[in-house]
């Protein structure tokens, strides 16, 4: 997103300079794989050429879903994944001037940032009564959706796409959505998620049902044979997380976690309590622990909003046992380390809420709002929490 | 609103056209009346001749062909009577400070006349013009929040047409501005009205123009750094504070000083940023200026090895290099543009090392040369050859490091190649101040860039927008914080980021360096790597 706006190039977003790959004995090869041979531990590629292994790791990340839309084959339809599908949209910004995109979530929002930065005006369908209500509470969602607007996206609700219209070309020229409404556009993204990109090996001796079947281990049904990252799929997955973990860190602590093993000391996945973090234009979203979009049973919240409606943040405890469960925080940034901790010891929301200036992650000299929050949550909850002074955050660190 | 801008931009640029027309226009005729007026009794001993026949009447259309005449003439000369070792008859003035001089009395026509409309036709339409450009972004530019846009696709910030442009009018203006200053005498002519005000007897400098402009620009491009950053208290006030230091200590006490008879001090510029402090003539005009020039110099060495590495210890380098320095002011407002260009390759880095530590070594040898030759000035004023150190003379040292650090690498480079080098390029590889404040911040110091857990993307917008080349991502993507020696605080590493992964603290030095290992496993990295 940020090459196609003009925030970086395409040099600045490489994880490393690259000469990286070749210090480390680490041979980058840019081809496509065709097939794979599990018994004579071998590869072949589009550009002929075959590499054998000893371990294979398998990961393959996701492609854009696509639910058989009619029109969905045409030109000018697109997911954003891939750097082929930033070249095509640069291709395809050219000559837009409207855009249609499908799909509430992540990638629907980048999508519709990325092309109002080039003047394209941006439709933006949502399946959801707000955006993303189907991961935030409605009470974020609808903050979000707000920014949203104040961006000038033409937002709707509850609207599905039905079918998307040839403009006579091959492009597409219009959708029309569920309730028969026609939008004219030169660019539809399909951003309804995405799903495992395995067509590689789905007719093969490795066992797959979404994604590819792992343990905890990473290791398919194969021997030697590992996956990881957005195409693995747990058989069993690890407490509190999915079988299928389509997000950025879970990729990057399972190839730490899998080079281990390859390197000898064998490792089980472990990613700890969940965390998260978005950016809705201006908005940041930071997430510790689980806030679900609707309460479980046993659960209680707090939710605090800042005047004006541009920063919030959510808790969620246990009703019984007054342990903290989650947090959502939008336009203040909290600390990792210091949740991370409070959610593995299982900590109480008395002490969340008392030690929340040392969690506080904002820059220096921004306005706090800890005094604020306290004395409304305890007018809501009717406890007497008193904010603990700022002390140094990592004095907090296992104590 | 987009036409305010459009209208602000041709303002500015009309005022800039102007600005720079007046180097290479005007009217120069020195009478025998101004030759007799402005020259000593022994300049005109031994130039009149010449200046009589060769220049006194004649028309000249720019002060550069006038002072290139003068200086000439001014060269051979001396070169006459040091070939005839009439040593007691050679002129020691610069001569470009004689033919700027000259320059000055011989303005003739309409621009002297008209200073004050041309003050206004220049920096008045310039700074009204780039002040609707920059307000104008308040409506254009949507609502608050980091807006790089488009950084990329623009000829200014890309080393397009317009950087290249940008750059070829800053280098070209220093060169004139240190070596040819009576190329400049016109333009320097605009800001008498300016310099009337202080002192209604006296005529403005090229150094009051230079810190007159100095100052203008750094108002006005801090405005249009506070709006950009309008969402962030911590730029905000950062940017008021540099301002403020520029304005106050660096010109206007700069410039009211002298008029209680006191010695025209930045109190500030702190040593070895402020090379000149133990030059004789620094010294003994500070020791002969009563208690305010005695303050002023134990003030100067108090500043540079007591006070700087004690705030270096608590609050890092920041405190000096983007909330007091002049340099660095220049850089966080004019500059801020230009950020992204610093090369953030592991080769620059390698450069940058050898580059600013060497060229604190060559400060310090500088000064301890010069140091040598004010002792011996105060204390042995009967001693022959008080220069000579070492078989080097102090002068000959001192002029080389005013040459090349001075002028050649803080000025024309360090604010000339903006364009296309990014704006800490003196900063980061030649500031000797930055080189010792660094070494502190890097072994001694509380303070840090603290990274979040393990939330960061590897995006690279903290790497791409930070103006010292620190590759700031290669650190936060491991979890560890970042402690480096050039880091100068500025925190748009901080703004830029887009989860929340980055904050400048002080803190206790434990864990200052985070985590240590060579990976991080999401939140549980520090288990498994013990």
């Amino acid at each position: 997103m940020y090459v196609y706006m003009g925030h970086m190039r395409w040099s600045d977003i490489k994880p490393y300079e690259d000469w990286f790959w070749i210090k480390n004995r680490i041979d980058l090869v840019e081809d496509w794989v065709t097939s794979i041979d599990y018994q004579k531990k071998s590869i072949n590629t589009k550009s002929g050429k075959s590499f054998s292994f000893d371990k294979l790791i398998l990961a393959l990340g996701s492609k854009p879903n696509k639910f058989g839309w009619p029109g969905q084959e045409l030109k000018a339809v697109q997911g954003l994944y891939s750097k082929q599908d930033l070249e095509s949209l640069e291709e395809i910004s050219a000559s837009t001037k409207q855009a249609v995109i499908v799909g509430g979530g992540l990638i629907g929002v980048e999508l519709a940032e990325m092309l109002l930065s080039r003047g394209i005006k941006v439709t933006f369908l949502v399946r959801e009564k707000k955006f993303w209500s189907n991961v935030l509470p409605m009470q974020e969602a609808d903050l979000i959706s707000r920014h949203i607007r104040k961006h000038h996206v033409d937002l709707r609700f509850e609207t599905e796409l039905a079918e998307i219209i040839d403009d006579g070309n091959g492009r597409a020229g219009a959708v029309i959505t569920k309730s028969g409404e026609k939008i004219p556009c030169q660019l539809v993204g399909l951003t309804a998620g995405v799903s495992p990109n395995i067509d590689l090996v789905k007719e093969s001796e490795l066992e797959t049902k979404n994604g590819i079947l792992i343990n905890t281990f990473f290791e398919t049904n194969i021997a030697d044979v590992y996956s990881i990252g957005d195409c693995a799929q747990f058989r069993e997955p690890v407490a509190g997380r999915r079988a299928l973990e389509q997000v950025w860190y879970t990729g990057r602590i399972m190839g730490e976690t899998l080079a281990q093993t390859i390197c000898g000391t064998r490792k089980q996945y472990n990613p700890g309590p969940w965390f998260n973090s978005a950016k809705f234009f201006d908005i940041e979203y930071q997430t510790y622990g689980n806030v679900n979009p609707t309460l479980s049973e046993n659960e209680i919240e707090f939710y605090w909003e800042q005047a004006g409606g541009e920063k919030c943040i959510h808790f969620v405890w246990d009703k019984n046992t007054g342990i903290f469960k989650g947090i959502n925080t939008f336009g203040i940034r909290m600390r990792h380390e210091l949740f991370d901790q409070w959610l593995r010891k299982n900590a109480l929301i008395d002490e969340v809420m008392m030690n929340l200036k040392a969690a506080n992650f904002d820059p220096e000299f921004y306005t706090h709002h800890e005094q604020e929050i306290i004395e409304a949550f305890n007018r809501a909850s009717g406890k007497n929490i008193q904010l603990k002074p700022k002390t140094w955050w990592r004095n907090l660190l296992n104590a | 609103m987009k036409l305010v801008k459009n209208i602000g931009l041709v303002l500015f640029l009309v005022g800039l056209t102007i600005f720079t027309s007046l180097v290479f226009t005007g009217d120069f005729k020195m009478t025998d009346e101004i030759m007799r007026s402005n020259l000593s009794e022994s300049e005109l001993l031994n130039l009149e001749t010449r200046l009589t026949s060769e220049v006194v009447e004649k028309n000249y259309s720019t002060s550069l062909s006038f002072g290139n005449d003068v200086i000439r003439i001014y060269n051979e000369t001396n070169q006459q009577f040091r070939d005839a070792q009439q040593w007691d008859k050679v002129m020691y003035t610069a001569p470009k400070e004689f033919a700027s001089k000259l320059a000055r009395a011989s303005s003739a026509g309409w621009i002297p006349q008209h200073k004050s409309l041309l003050f206004f036709l220049t920096f008045g339409l310039g700074i009204l013009g780039s002040l609707m450009f920059v307000l104008a972004e308040l409506k254009l530019g949507g609502p608050a929040g980091i807006k790089n846009n488009g950084v990329y696709h623009s000829a200014a910030t890309n080393r397009g047409w317009i950087g290249i442009s940008a750059f070829v009018f800053l280098v070209s203006f220093y060169i004139l501005l240190y070596y040819f200053p009576f190329a400049l005498t016109n333009v320097i002519g605009v800001v008498d009205p300016v310099k009337h005000l202080f002192n209604p007897a006296d005529f403005a400098s090229q150094w009051f123009l230079y810190g007159f402009m100095y100052c203008t620009v750094m108002i006005v491009m801090g405005a249009r750094m506070i709006i950009k950053y309008r969402h962030n208290n911590y730029q905000i006030v950062r940017t008021i504070v540099v301002v403020f230091f520029q304005v106050i200590f660096a010109f206007l006490l700069v410039e009211i000083l002298p008029l209680f008879d006191l010695p025209a001090r930045d109190l500030k510029n702190a040593w070895p940023l402020d090379y000149s402090f133990l030059f004789e003539w620094n010294v003994t005009e500070l020791l002969d200026s009563g208690h305010f020039g005695k303050f002023l110099f134990v003030w100067g060495i108090v500043l540079s090895l007591v006070i700087i590495p004690v705030m270096v210890y608590f609050y890092g380098k920041r405190w000096y290099c983007s909330w007091v320095c002049g340099c660095g002011g220049l850089a966080e407002t004019l500059g801020d543009p230009y950020r992204q260009l610093s090369n953030k390759k592991l080769w620059a880095w390698k450069l940058e090392r050898w580059m600013i530590h060497g060229v604190l070594v060559f400060a310090i040898i500088m000064t301890i040369f010069t140091g040598y030759l004010t002792y011996n000035v105060i204390q042995n004023p009967t001693m022959e050859s008080k220069e000579y150190l070492f078989g080097f003379s102090a002068y000959d040292v001192r002029e080389l490091y005013g040459f090349l650090i001075g002028s050649i690498f803080a000025g024309v480079i360090g604010t000339g190649f903006y364009p296309i080098f990014g704006n800490r390029t003196w900063c980061r590889f030649g500031c000797p101040l930055a080189a010792y404040m660094g070494l502190v911040q890097r072994f001694k110091s509380r303070f840090r860039i603290t990274t979040n857990g393990g939330q960061c993307i590897s995006c690279g917008n903290c790497s791409t927008y930070c103006e010292q080349g620190i590759d700031v991502r290669a650190y936060a993507q491991k979890g560890q914080n970042i402690v480096r020696s050039s880091c100068v605080g500025c925190g748009v590493c901080a703004a830029v980021c887009p989860r929340g992964v980055l904050k400048l603290e002080n803190g206790p030095e434990a864990n200052r360096f985070g985590n240590e290992g060579p990976i991080v496993l999401g939140n549980n990295g520090f288990e498994l790597n013990q």
